[in-house]
């Protein structure tokens, strides 16, 4: 070992392992996948920033609308996170329940089934559930719509005056909700069943009853996967397109009103609107409120790793 | 396989090669001396009426595809600058604004001809109502406009009482529908009001829907399902979709009158040309005469147009244009649009005041 330590390199080192063909193409192969992740991205953010610079740069009055950049992608960004947000908290603690159910609950038959049918209903396209949300999710809620009025109106949300054909924002999220549904599940499903079997079963030596059990030990140790789901879901629900655009009576206003016609669009719905018909300058600031979404999303994605990396520490 | 199945076998693919050879040298030499492609791009508002054309057309010229890309108006303008389609369809004219009209020109120069935009599509916008118990409607434009930006609230308001002498109208509150995305529909019906009520809306005309706190949806279907689901909702919609929807007779003059392919038509023969924006030889833009109290008119259509060049790269290219545009604004042509899309047939006038810029092109 000496005269190897003198120049810093062992002979086994120097020689390497011996690397076979398959290993090499192998190793390559997955490095140029990870290249084209990164290139995808950086090139994705370079055309939204690079096109979106006439927009950052014209007078005011040349943009649509006629006020500033800001003024017309902030009520927006608005709208996306509202329904977004609002779609989530409907949606995960029904998620984790699903997952508790499936993972530690339900008879092992029922779980193959359901499981099944949760997976299947990520499999739907977005615009069957708009069709579904115009046509028979929206007229069916118009009176409970009424009756929040009546009843709750004296909250923000519930303001009104309800929607005569039921396109408004809760709908909308509702239907985010029943998208958002099989990936915050799945996630918890997963990591539910993974839950020590030791733990359970000390739990309950101790004489825990079952839903003592799973609240002593099945959700802390999920805690980051619920999180971390919920993160995922957020950023499905924050650039859903199809269904927003064709279930969300739009009106470009900023509004936590959640129950009448006149509501927030989205930055996805909203390009999808009005790109058809857009040229010139409209387009670079549809794309402009594109890349606040690339950014909004950014973020949610980056806080959901420090949060479960945070949690993974403790 | 033994060699004499092998050599069965090549010999029936032989043969069936040569029939299929034969079958096809027999097709294009069939009918007409036209053949190759042309791609279009623009308004979805011509969609319907395009398909029809398209349909016909090759139908009748075998060896000739044209395509159609509904991809708007303001796209169908951009490809058709940028070359990268033979003939464009708008919703608007050409504009001067964006320069839009000189780049056009510019490109048409470019292939050595002049820029042809003659309109070929003419579509009544209907004002559609659902409301229980009321069958027919009338409203002033006075009415419409305050119906549309909010002002009147209540369907039994005296406003519209007064335009509907003897009708109970109920106290449902009224749900003013528009469309969400950005459309030619909306800007020619909010141009009717603008030009109309210029007192009472107040409003750019553009194709985003001006007024805040309404009803929106998607599309002309989108509209006309969101009038069909809420009662006392009230919208428009190009009238051959309207459907089972009531539709309102609009006062012009002294009358109320109803959407039809002949009172729409009309509106193009009483509006002179738009003279800053009707620059060429060939290029038709007219400035609709939305005020007007002629009998039988219905002011609130949509007239959508067609770009082309006189000259193209290629003869074969200009026979096949000026083949299928010649189809589009011929009698057979409108009646093929107006039966698919419910468009009205442009009128004999019209039509022979635009012919001569198709003849224009070098086929």
């Amino acid at each position: 070992m000496e005269p190897a330590d003198a120049t810093g390199v062992s002979p086994l080192a120097a020689a390497g392992p011996r690397r076979r063909f398959g290993d090499r193409v192998f190793s390559n192969l997955a490095v140029a996948a990870g290249v084209t992740i990164l290139g995808l991205l950086g090139g994705v953010a370079l055309f939204l920033l690079i096109e979106s610079l006439p927009a950052v740069s014209a007078s005011p009055a040349q943009l649509p609308g006629g006020k500033s950049l800001v003024d017309y992608i902030a009520p927006l960004a608005f709208g996306t996170v509202l329904a977004a947000t609002i779609a989530v908290l409907i949606a995960v603690p029904l998620a984790v329940a699903v997952a508790l159910f499936i993972s530690h609950i339900a008879p092992r038959r029922v779980v193959l089934v359901l499981g099944f049918l949760v997976d299947l209903l990520a499999a739907i396209p977005s615009i069957v559930y708009g069709l579904w949300g115009i046509f028979v999710l929206g007229p069916a809620a118009v009176p409970v719509l009424e009756w929040l009025e009546q009843k709750l109106g004296f909250i923000v949300f519930f303001k009104g005056p309800a929607s005569a054909t039921g396109r408004t924002m809760l709908v909308a999220s509702l239907v985010l909700a029943v998208m958002v549904l099989p990936i915050v599940s799945a996630v918890c499903r997963e990591v539910f069943s993974q839950t020590p079997r030791k733990l359970q079963e000390g739990a309950l030596a101790l004489g825990a009853t079952r839903w003592e059990m799973i609240r002593m030990t099945v959700l802390p140790f999920g805690k980051s996967s619920i999180i971390s789901g919920s993160m995922l879901g957020l950023g499905r629900a924050l650039g859903e397109t199809m269904a927003v655009t064709i279930i969300l009576s739009v009106s470009g206003i900023v509004s936590f009103n959640l129950i009448s016609q006149a509501n927030p669009s989205t930055i996805a719905a909203n390009i999808a609107l009005d790109f058809p018909e857009s040229s010139g300058l409209a387009v670079n600031t549809l794309i402009a409120s594109g890349l606040v979404l690339f950014a909004i999303t950014l973020v949610t994605n980056l806080a959901a790793r420090a949060i479960i990396s945070r949690q993974n520490i403790q | 396989m033994s060699p004499s199945r092998w050599l069965a076998v090549i010999v029936s693919v032989a043969v069936l090669a040569v029939g299929v050879a034969a079958c096809g040298s027999s097709g294009s030499g069939g009918s007409g001396e036209l053949s190759g492609q042309i791609a279009g791009a623009g308004s979805s508002a011509q969609e319907a009426a395009q398909e029809a054309w398209i349909a016909n057309f090759e139908s009748e010229n075998s060896g000739v595809t044209v395509s159609y890309d509904p991809v708007g108006s303001g796209g169908g303008r951009e490809q058709f600058i940028a070359g990268g389609t033979a003939f464009g369809g708008s919703d608007a004219p050409l504009s001067t604004e964006e320069n839009e009209l000189d780049k056009a020109t510019k490109r048409c120069k470019g292939q050595g001809g002049e820029l042809i935009q003659i309109p070929d599509y003419i579509s009544p916008i209907a004002v559609v109502y659902n409301l229980s118990g009321v069958e027919e409607l009338q409203l002033a434009p006075e009415t419409l406009a305050k119906i549309f930006n909010q002002e009147i609230t209540s369907w039994n308001d005296k406003a519209i009482a007064a335009d509907n002498p003897g009708v109970e109208l109920p106290d449902t509150r009224i749900t003013p529908v528009n469309r969400s995305d950005e459309s030619g529909t909306t800007e020619n019906f909010v141009d009717y009001l603008a030009k109309v009520e210029p007192s009472i809306w107040t409003y750019e005309v553009s194709g985003d829907w001006p007024v805040k706190g309404g009803e929106a949806a998607q599309g002309t279907s989108g509209v006309v399902e969101a009038v069909n689901a809420g009662d006392g909702a009230i919208g428009y919609a190009d009238a051959s979709q309207a459907g089972e929807l009531g539709i309102a007779k609009i006062k012009v003059g002294s009358e109320y009158v109803e959407p039809s392919s002949e009172a729409a038509a009309k509106i193009l023969e009483e509006s002179p040309e738009d003279k800053e924006l009707s620059q060429g030889k060939y290029v038709f833009a007219f400035e609709l005469d939305r005020k007007t109290e002629a009998s039988g008119t219905y002011p609130i259509v949509l007239v959508s147009s067609l770009m082309a060049c006189t000259s193209y790269g290629s003869a074969d290219e200009a026979a096949i244009v000026k083949a299928y545009l010649e189809y589009a604004i011929s009698a057979e042509g409108q009646e093929a649009a107006a039966e698919n899309a419910g468009s009205a047939p442009l009128s004999a006038a019209l039509t022979e005041k635009i012919e001569p810029a198709i003849e224009a092109i070098e086929g």
